[in-house]
């Protein structure tokens, strides 16, 4: 262009120009920082104000982490080595992180138990978070991991678990057998005979208790991050097909299957969570019978699985309610019947619309299980409250112990998080 | 619109005795309002009828009672001498029978196209993967996208996208084909390659009824059109005389007003 002459009009390029990095000022790191942070006085400013937050932080917050003590045996020894230095007392994580994770009662030479439960977690976990990249094989491991981690974490004879694994077995195949003559008699005969393989099964593993016993945890010792993590996993696991059933319960044609569902959820959230668990805690007692213990543990399970399914149903419904109707109709006329057309056709795409809904709720879910603390179980925040804080060592150690359960909570909810991302862009398919 | 297909290559006539559809004294209301009032119309096989009518004349629900879409309140429908009751099994064994083609194609957005014509065949007729991905194969190359088959929905055009939907139907192999405005969502450079495969199956024989606007269509194929007018039918009769020499006063109007321009 520069050298076309602006006088005569015809023009003809005789030498082609050599290509030319763009001006310094227009490229790198100069021009990102003029256009991202100095672009205007106003900017400028508000980006040096910033600069002075970030730089207060963490001036106080580095030297506090790298001046820290790991090995004092209380916070007055810790006090007096500090001597007004700046720095934290780490020791009350590496005197107390096996209350921190375990709970203060469970047996320290048996911590391979849950750390096992949890390594396996992930293998069992992997064919449903990654259906694409795993092996289905993989599954039958899944199916069989909630009765291995039950007989790890909480011990006793592995007839236990192996009966309950039967009974669903058993179950399963009387469904098979019955369903297809009637639906409703299969799911009769599945739990029938279900049952009875249980009942049966419960003299036999009294029978039994000392066949390949691993030594027994009641679960009044669990606690710690573990019994969060437990409850979290079961009560997540739980509360999404218990929510789908409720969110097409509600939609039924049946009258009275809707109202029972409408009921449920409406009731259940319509309650404080921490009510559900007083409930589970000291009412629930009043309705079994005399006599019975019914596990604490198992009775906090029911109640969030209650109260996070009542929400994940919602949240569901909204997915389904998102669908066009064609897309019922296309299933119908195809001839697919109600549970091959919810299986294959309405629920995935619904499913798929309610992700950002369930990963809300799965999260919140998660940290909402430190509300057990509050009827005196020792999860990792009833940890730090209870037995930590309380004791002579370590009264007044704040910082350090939050610091702590921060760094546990975070990094799980992160991961729901971003997996939940990850799994929304594999299965975007409808490129609109 | 009539220009849309040549009018010099009629699709010859193989209607059989034997009867496919039957309709007695059918009537379906929508709350109070009386959507279809006594409908009579017999269906034989290999017959291709064409359903017109203005809108809101009850065309569309009356195919859809005949698959069960809709219920239908009073009347007999005898569909491949099965008598549609409210049993569930019964209404799905007439609908694995009959295939059905929608305006908006509703395929399933979440499946491949390849996916979308196996499913039924695989959960519904029992059949074999392999076989079933073959036989799709089979009718994608009839609706001329074979090459479409492992992207979804979303990827293919409007016109691509309702032929995959009439190969989907066929993958059932079904007896009876119904058509709900086939050609009314898409563009018009797209609906010659759906109506030219429509044209193609009934040379195959098929019996099919649909409802559309395409009075081309309607001349070429159809044996028989049916007008309807307030959910009732007014006139019924071959095309040549359906569009040459109309009885029906309303009949009169509608064709003047469809075909004048």
């Amino acid at each position: 262009m520069s050298d076309q002459q602006a006088q005569s009009v015809a023009f003809v390029r005789d030498t082609m120009l050599p290509q030319e990095a763009p001006p310094a000022s227009q490229t790198g790191p100069v021009k990102w920082v003029r256009d991202n942070l100095f672009p205007d006085v106003f900017n400028a400013v508000l980006t040096l104000i910033a600069l002075f937050f970030i730089y207060k932080i963490l001036a106080g917050f580095l030297p506090w982490l790298m001046g820290g003590l790991w090995t004092t045996a209380s916070l007055a020894e810790c006090r007096e080595i500090l001597d007004g230095a700046t720095g934290g007392c780490f020791s009350v994580l590496t005197e107390r992180w096996n209350q921190l994770l375990f709970g203060f009662k469970y047996p320290p030479d048996q911590y391979w138990r849950p750390t096992l439960a949890f390594v396996m977690l992930f293998v069992a976990a992997a064919p449903l978070l990654f259906a694409m990249y795993v092996p289905s094989k993989v599954l039958y491991f899944t199916a069989l991991y909630p009765f291995i981690a039950f007989w790890l974490i909480w011990g006793g004879t592995i007839v236990v678990p192996l009966v309950a694994l039967l009974g669903f077995i058993v179950g399963y195949m009387a469904f098979k057998k019955v369903e297809a003559a009637s639906f409703a008699g299969a799911l009769g005969a599945a739990i029938v005979s279900a049952a009875v393989v249980w009942f049966v099964g419960g003299f036999l593993s009294d029978a039994m208790s000392g066949v390949l016993a691993l030594p027994e945890v009641p679960s009044r010792d669990m606690g710690g991050f573990m019994l969060n993590f437990i409850l979290g996993v079961v009560c997540v696991s739980l509360s999404l097909p218990i929510g789908i059933l409720l969110a097409l319960g509600r939609q039924s044609d049946m009258p009275i299957i809707k109202w029972i569902c409408v009921v449920f959820i409406e009731f259940i959230r319509g309650v404080p969570l921490i009510t559900l668990l007083f409930v589970a805690n000291v009412v629930l007692a009043y309705f079994l019978p005399p006599g019975t213990t019914f596990d604490l543990i198992l009775r906090v399970i029911i109640m969030i699985t209650m109260f996070s399914s009542a929400y994940i149903a919602e949240v569901i419904r909204g997915g389904l309610a998102a669908l066009p109707k064609g897309q019922y109709e296309a299933a119908d006329s195809l001839g697919l019947d109600y549970a091959q057309s919810m299986r294959l056709i309405i629920m995935p795409q619904a499913l798929k619309i309610s992700i950002p809904g369930i990963v809300n709720v799965a999260v919140g879910l998660f940290k909402d299980t430190t509300l057990v603390s509050v009827i005196s179980m020792f999860d990792l925040v009833g940890m730090i409250r209870g037995p930590i804080l309380a004791s002579t060592e370590w009264n007044g150690v704040y910082w350090e112990l939050w610091g702590f359960a921060i760094l546990m909570f975070f990094p799980v909810c992160y991961g729901i998080s971003q997996y939940s991302q990850w799994l929304e862009r594999k299965l975007a398919t409808d490129h609109r | 619109m009539s220009d849309v297909l040549p009018e010099t290559h009629n699709v010859e006539m193989t209607v059989s005795d034997e009867i496919a559809i039957t309709i007695e004294n059918m009537n379906k209301w929508y709350g109070t309002f009386h959507v279809l009032r006594d409908i009579n119309l017999t269906v034989n096989r290999g017959e291709r009828i064409v359903i017109a009518g203005p809108s809101g004349s009850g065309k569309s629900t009356l195919i859809r009672c005949i698959n069960a879409l809709e219920e239908h309140q009073k009347g007999a429908i005898t569909v491949d001498g099965t008598l549609l009751s409210s049993d569930i099994k019964n209404i799905d064994k007439i609908r694995s029978e009959v295939g059905m083609c929608f305006q908006h194609f509703n395929l399933f957005p979440h499946l491949t196209i390849l996916e979308n014509c196996t499913l039924a065949p695989i959960w519904v007729r029992k059949i074999p993967k392999k076989e079933a991905e073959a036989t799709a194969m089979h009718f994608l190359e009839k609706v001329k996208i074979p090459d479409q088959a492992l992207k979804y929905p979303g990827q293919l055009s409007g016109g691509q996208q309702q032929r995959v939907a009439i190969a989907r139907s066929l993958c059932m192999k079904p007896r009876i084909m119904l058509f709900d405005e086939p050609t009314s969502a898409l563009d018009p450079e797209m609906i010659k390659e759906v109506l030219d495969t429509m044209v193609e199956l009934a040379e195959e024989g098929m019996t099919m009824l649909c409802v559309t606007h395409e009075m081309g269509f309607a001349r070429q194929v159809a044996n028989r059109v049916i007008f309807m007018d307030q959910g009732q039918i007014v006139e019924q009769n071959e095309p040549e005389e359906f569009f040459n020499n109309p009885q029906n006063e309303r009949t009169k109007l509608f064709l003047s007003q469809i075909l004048g321009h």
